[in-house]
């Protein structure tokens, strides 16, 4: 009983540190092939397009219910201490250093990190992967530099505007239900947050952005065992893409915490 | 000229190639015959570089292939082409632009020039004209040939063929067999193939090397093969349910 606990346990250990030292290893790879020439500049724009412009919809609706909600609930506590005023610092300071980032990361880890897993791991059981590398392409160039370039990009973009929309959700529930002037709450925004609030926020977009497309593609190579290969591969990197997703931002918020107090 | 010298290679508990050799002369048409699964495919990947080898070494024209650094494997695999078992077609692009990929990822041609050398090898293989389909909108035979013509697209020195006759039609099977034949007489390309496909073997072989138990047991020419009194080729080629190889599986 006890060997049994401890065999699993070691697989488990195992196949852990298997799966960072893939991770890692496909991370320095893609690192030194973004800027190793030729740049497939065509590539880049086409992901870009898939991961940023084809996100919009789904991130303006997701953005705009989190600022009503968001106004709704800290107005319901301030309007008993009598400080609805604040509501707008609140709500601006919680999406755009926290909301903003993890909410659009989530929402792209779920739309376009799956899409790419299920699209690499089909190419890898249909052997296109290795035709790829036949015919003299590297994979890791054709396949995975151009998601993780425009993950990069587009995720702080996708970030900046979730921001905006979140905001003006806000402030829609703030002027229209809860009674504060349009100047007052433009006022109480932009005096609460700082320039140090906006880059952390975009930081971290950033860093899910690339964690985003190492995970889905990494995952999308290691498929095996056929289409049931595939979905599983694609639940995987979507769990552990929010998990890591959620990880780096904890530690990057407590980065800034300490070392930029 | 292809050289495999003593290739070992282990899948878990699974040894697949055992000190495997065999040599394929510039030029000749070499038939790999075996049972399913009996590591022909694997066998095709270590030439190309897709696998390493845990033992033993693959010579191309005289460079090993496991211990070259990217570049110039890169330029090792500019001279080889590899028609795959399933076609493995582009999903995203339309049949030209699956079969002049190699040209637009690696040479300065002009895209309608790349065009054109793709329609020429669609002909080749008896598919002009259907340049704008999807690999979706194409039967399997079709795939097959796609494959073929990508393949030879770039003139190619070597090819290599998984299974090109498997699960098509004996009309299909029989012109890409004359493919295979016309391209060995007019180019004097290099062709590895493997097959289960006697009457394929038969056809288009120079040489033709019999693998079991991830070694090779017997080679020689189609005559040769036909006539060996060895037990498990001669139930192997006659497709025999009972014989040494069926014995051993259900021991």
């Amino acid at each position: 009983m006890f060997m049994l606990f401890f065999m699993d346990l070691g697989r488990k250990i195992l196949s852990f540190m298997y799966f960072f030292g893939g991770l890692a290893s496909l991370t320095a790879q893609t690192v030194y092939q973004t800027f190793k020439p030729p740049y497939k500049y065509g590539h880049i724009v086409e992901q870009s397009k898939k991961a940023g412009y084809d996100s919009l919809p789904i991130v303006s609706v997701v953005a705009l219910f989190i600022g009503f909600i968001f106004a709704l609930q800290f107005g319901y506590f301030m309007q008993r201490i009598g400080s609805e005023m604040y509501i707008a610092s609140l709500v601006a300071l919680a999406i755009v250093r926290e909301l903003g980032p993890v909410i659009t990361a989530l929402i792209v880890a779920g739309r376009v990190g799956a899409a790419n897993t299920a699209e690499l791991g089909s190419m890898q059981v249909t052997e296109q992967i290795d035709a790829l590398e036949t015919l003299a392409t590297n994979p890791i160039k054709y396949l995975v530099v151009p998601r993780f370039v425009a993950l990069g990009i587009m995720l702080p973009v996708l970030t900046l505007y979730a921001n905006i929309v979140g905001i003006i959700g806000s402030y829609l529930i703030c002027v229209v239900k809860l009674g504060i002037t349009s100047s007052m709450y433009m006022n109480m925004t932009f005096s609460a947050l700082l320039y140090k609030d906006l880059c952390t926020g975009l930081f971290k977009a950033w860093i899910f952005g690339m964690v985003i497309a190492l995970v889905s593609c990494y995952e999308g190579f290691n498929v095996d065992g056929g289409a049931v290969g595939v979905g599983r591969a694609t639940t995987r990197s979507v769990v552990i893409s929010f998990l890591m997703i959620l990880a780096a931002d904890c530690l990057i918020t407590a980065l800034f915490y300490f070392i930029f107090p | 000229m292809i050289e495999i010298q003593r290739l070992s290679k282990r899948f878990n508990n699974n040894l697949v190639l055992d000190e495997l050799s065999l040599n394929v002369q510039t030029g000749q048409t070499c038939v790999i015959i075996g049972r399913s699964g009996c590591g022909k495919s694997v066998l095709l990947k270590h030439i190309v570089g897709l696998l390493r080898p845990d033992n033993g070494r693959v010579l191309v024209e005289s460079k090993e292939v496991a211990s070259l650094k990217e570049l110039e494997l890169a330029a090792l695999r500019s001279k080889i082409s590899m028609v795959f078992q399933g076609g493995a077609l582009f999903d995203s692009m339309n049949v030209s632009e699956n079969v002049g990929f190699s040209l637009l990822e690696h040479t300065h041609l002009d895209p309608k020039e790349i065009l054109e050398r793709a329609e020429e090898s669609l002909s080749l293989v008896g598919l002009g004209g259907i340049g704008n389909l999807m690999p979706s909108e194409l039967s399997g035979g079709m795939k097959k040939r796609v494959a073929l013509a990508r393949a030879i697209c770039i003139k190619p020195e070597i090819i290599l063929y998984d299974e090109p006759t498997t699960g098509v039609d004996p009309i299909t099977a029989d012109c890409i067999n004359e493919l295979i034949r016309s391209l060995h007489d007019k180019l004097k390309v290099t062709s590895l193939v493997v097959t289960h496909d006697m009457k394929s073997a038969y056809h288009i072989a120079d040489k033709i090397a019999m693998m079991y138990k991830g070694k090779i047991i017997l080679e020689g020419t189609a005559e040769q093969i036909q006539e060996t009194q060895d037990p498990v080729v001669h139930q192997f080629i006659n497709g025999l349910s009972k014989g040494p190889i069926t014995e051993v599986v259900d021991a």
